[in-house]
């Protein structure tokens, strides 16, 4: 009896609570990331490596109109949709004329683009990291620690961005063709829908998404140019272990993966617990290699 | 295979392997040492040939054996005193069987895709482990060593000149070409390339395609640790950086520049990257890669064979 008691107490419940926070806010923005990245392969199985440079570009761009206009808000909104404008170009001159290739290849030409991407930043912004402010500082309480309102902002905001995505896919007309596309190319292309255009239409609205957490997180950590490499690595890992191609699987799974890490930096250097969510990764791929958040194969 | 053609491939290989013995003694001190690197990245982007060109399977993770490589060479080399060449090789060929041994036996359970992010992550683990255990790695400062003599025990003892150095890496990759040649042509070698071309029919026939896969992947290892050991005796030391998956990038760059499945072609698209690096650095410094980047992209589309790709029939021979 003693033992357990002994054990309860040396539980740090505080941290636990804290950690849950931070792991869900951190998931969130991971599936903002990773679906947009699966939602690229799913459609037209492009690995899509320059993923989290268009994470970084979108933070950049809002670094550049905030210091411009000071409203955070009105960055957020401008980063998207100039990322999606680039995404659509990028789609549309390194990989369209590879429709139709081995998959591989598209890894090779979006790794390529990571690197175009990356150097072009560290070019144009410097070495030094840029700090956007966030929007407001208000903060609540739990235990003895301050836990700021922005954070909660971020899971909620990109909850809505996911849940308005989908709503999207499952309703709208041109949510419709996506998934049609998805199933079935040729076919949808025999009904009448501009295929080349949906792929277009579908990478712009990914990297849109990957610009929006970009800008949100932007707050928490500071923007360098190599910051989209951890995501992107992450988010990789994310889409594997939910399954590729699927949606609600990646969400699952980022939230998964995220609270794992931030219960594992409890006792951990936050350097080694990203251990943690490799070794999640193997376990994965030991038993249950086509994802932990798919239905069984049959 | 005619005789006629087999001449001509051994009196290419014979012209292209005299001009680069007599390379270091007409070069001057720059461009020497720069031949010897890129025979090294060569050997390296070789070994991952291995599995994108004759097996079909694009590896994300050699900087994981590479990086070993160099760390084993490091381990041997301060650890002994005085530092022992073929120690260096023995640790550093070890480190990199026992991570690819691991690696292959993970990965290999996946295919196309899955198997290219999963050795990335791999390599990203290895990355982590020695960014962080600094007491044994010297973390991100990595660790700095003295070359050992090239040395036979008995016989002889001679302490690397940048000459001898450069015949040494050329037997060493040489050797390397050779057997890894001799490889790809042998039945082991016909396998990896049916599993590349039909791998479902391949594991119709009977052969246990896991079995071979994961030979595939520790031999391609082992070639990138083997680069891994003479760029630590090269250089002289260690860091993190050379487990960074970039490096794994830049391997399959080299492939992709000079032509997969042709052994010699990663050697070429090393060649070519560096010189192009060295060209682009000379006057946009560190942003060498937004153009290089731009070129490469261009090679994947308009180019997919390499730059050697239109020999790829011949070279097989």
């Amino acid at each position: 009896m003693e033992l357990v008691t002994e054990v309860l107490h040396a539980i740090p419940y505080d941290q636990i609570l804290i950690q849950t926070l931070n792991g869900i806010v951190a998931g969130m923005i991971l599936a903002l990331v990773a679906s947009g990245l699966t939602l690229i392969f799913g459609i037209m199985d492009v690995v899509n490596f320059a993923h989290g440079e268009l994470f970084m570009l979108g933070a950049y761009v809002g670094v550049v109109i905030i210091a411009a206009t000071g409203n955070f808000w009105l960055a957020l909104i401008v980063a998207t949709v100039v990322v999606a404008a680039l995404g659509a170009a990028l789609q549309i001159t390194t990989l369209r004329p590879l429709l139709g290739r081995d998959p591989l290849t598209t890894i090779l030409a979006t790794f390529g683009l990571s690197l175009v991407l990356q150097n072009y930043a560290l070019w144009q912004f410097g070495p030094v990291a840029r700090k956007i402010q966030e929007p407001f500082t208000g903060s609540f309480s739990i235990f003895y620690l301050q836990y700021p309102w922005y954070r909660v902002l971020i899971a909620v905001l990109s909850a809505a961005i996911i849940g308005g995505f989908w709503l999207f896919l499952k309703y709208g007309t041109y949510g419709i063709w996506i998934r049609a596309t998805t199933q079935d190319r040729v076919m949808a292309q025999a009904m009448g829908i501009p295929v080349p255009w949906v792929h277009t239409a579908v990478f712009a609205i990914g990297a849109g998404m990957a610009a929006a957490s970009g800008v949100l997180f932007a707050p928490l950590v500071g923007v360098t140019h190599a910051m989209g490499l951890d995501w992107v690595l992450k988010a990789f890992i994310v889409v594997v272990v939910g399954g590729m191609g699927n949606l609600g699987g990646s969400i699952a799974a980022s939230i998964f993966i995220s609270l794992i890490e931030s219960y594992a930096s409890i006792w951990l250097d936050p350097a080694q617990a990203v251990i943690v969510s490799f070794v999640v990764l193997i376990l994965t791929l030991l038993f249950r290699p086509t994802g932990l958040f798919v239905p069984t194969p049959k | 295979m005619s005789k006629r053609a087999d001449g001509l491939y051994w009196t290419g290989f014979l012209l292209v392997l005299a001009l680069l013995i007599v390379a270091p003694l007409v070069l001057p001190e720059f461009w020497q040492r720069f031949v010897t690197e890129i025979l090294i990245w060569g050997l390296l982007a070789m070994s991952s040939d291995i599995l994108i060109g004759y097996t079909g399977m694009v590896s994300f993770g050699h900087s994981a054996f590479f990086g070993l490589g160099i760390y084993g060479a490091a381990t041997a080399l301060l650890s002994v005193r005085p530092p022992n060449l073929w120690l260096a090789f023995a640790y550093g060929l070890i480190a990199s069987a026992a991570v690819a041994l691991f690696v292959a036996y993970f990965s290999t359970r996946l295919r196309d895709i899955y198997f290219a992010i999963t050795t990335l992550i791999f390599s990203q683990i290895f990355y982590v482990i020695i960014f962080t255990w600094t007491a044994v790695t010297g973390g991100e400062n990595g660790l700095t060593f003295s070359r050992p003599a090239l040395a036979i025990p008995g016989l002889f003892s001679l302490p690397f000149t940048s000459y001898t150095l450069h015949w040494f890496v050329l037997a060493v990759v040489t050797v390397s070409y050779l057997t890894l040649r001799r490889i790809t042509q042998s039945p082991f070698g016909m396998v990896l390339q049916s599993i590349r071309e039909n791998e479902a029919r391949t594991r119709a026939i009977g052969y246990a395609v896991e079995r071979y896969k994961i030979v595939a992947v520790m031999l391609s290892g082992l070639f990138a640790g083997l680069a891994g050991v003479l760029y630590a005796i090269q250089n002289r030391f260690a860091a993190p950086d050379f487990v960074y998956f970039l490096v794994s990038g830049e391997t399959i760059i080299f492939n992709v520049m000079g032509g997969i499945g042709t052994l010699v072609g990663p050697i070429a698209g090393a060649a070519f990257y560096l010189l192009l690096r060295e060209a682009f650095s000379r006057f946009l410094t560190e942003y060498y890669l937004i153009p290089v980047g731009i070129i490469f992209i261009a090679m994947i589309i308009f180019m997919p064979q390499g730059l050697l790709g239109f020999m790829r029939r011949r070279l097989n021979q």
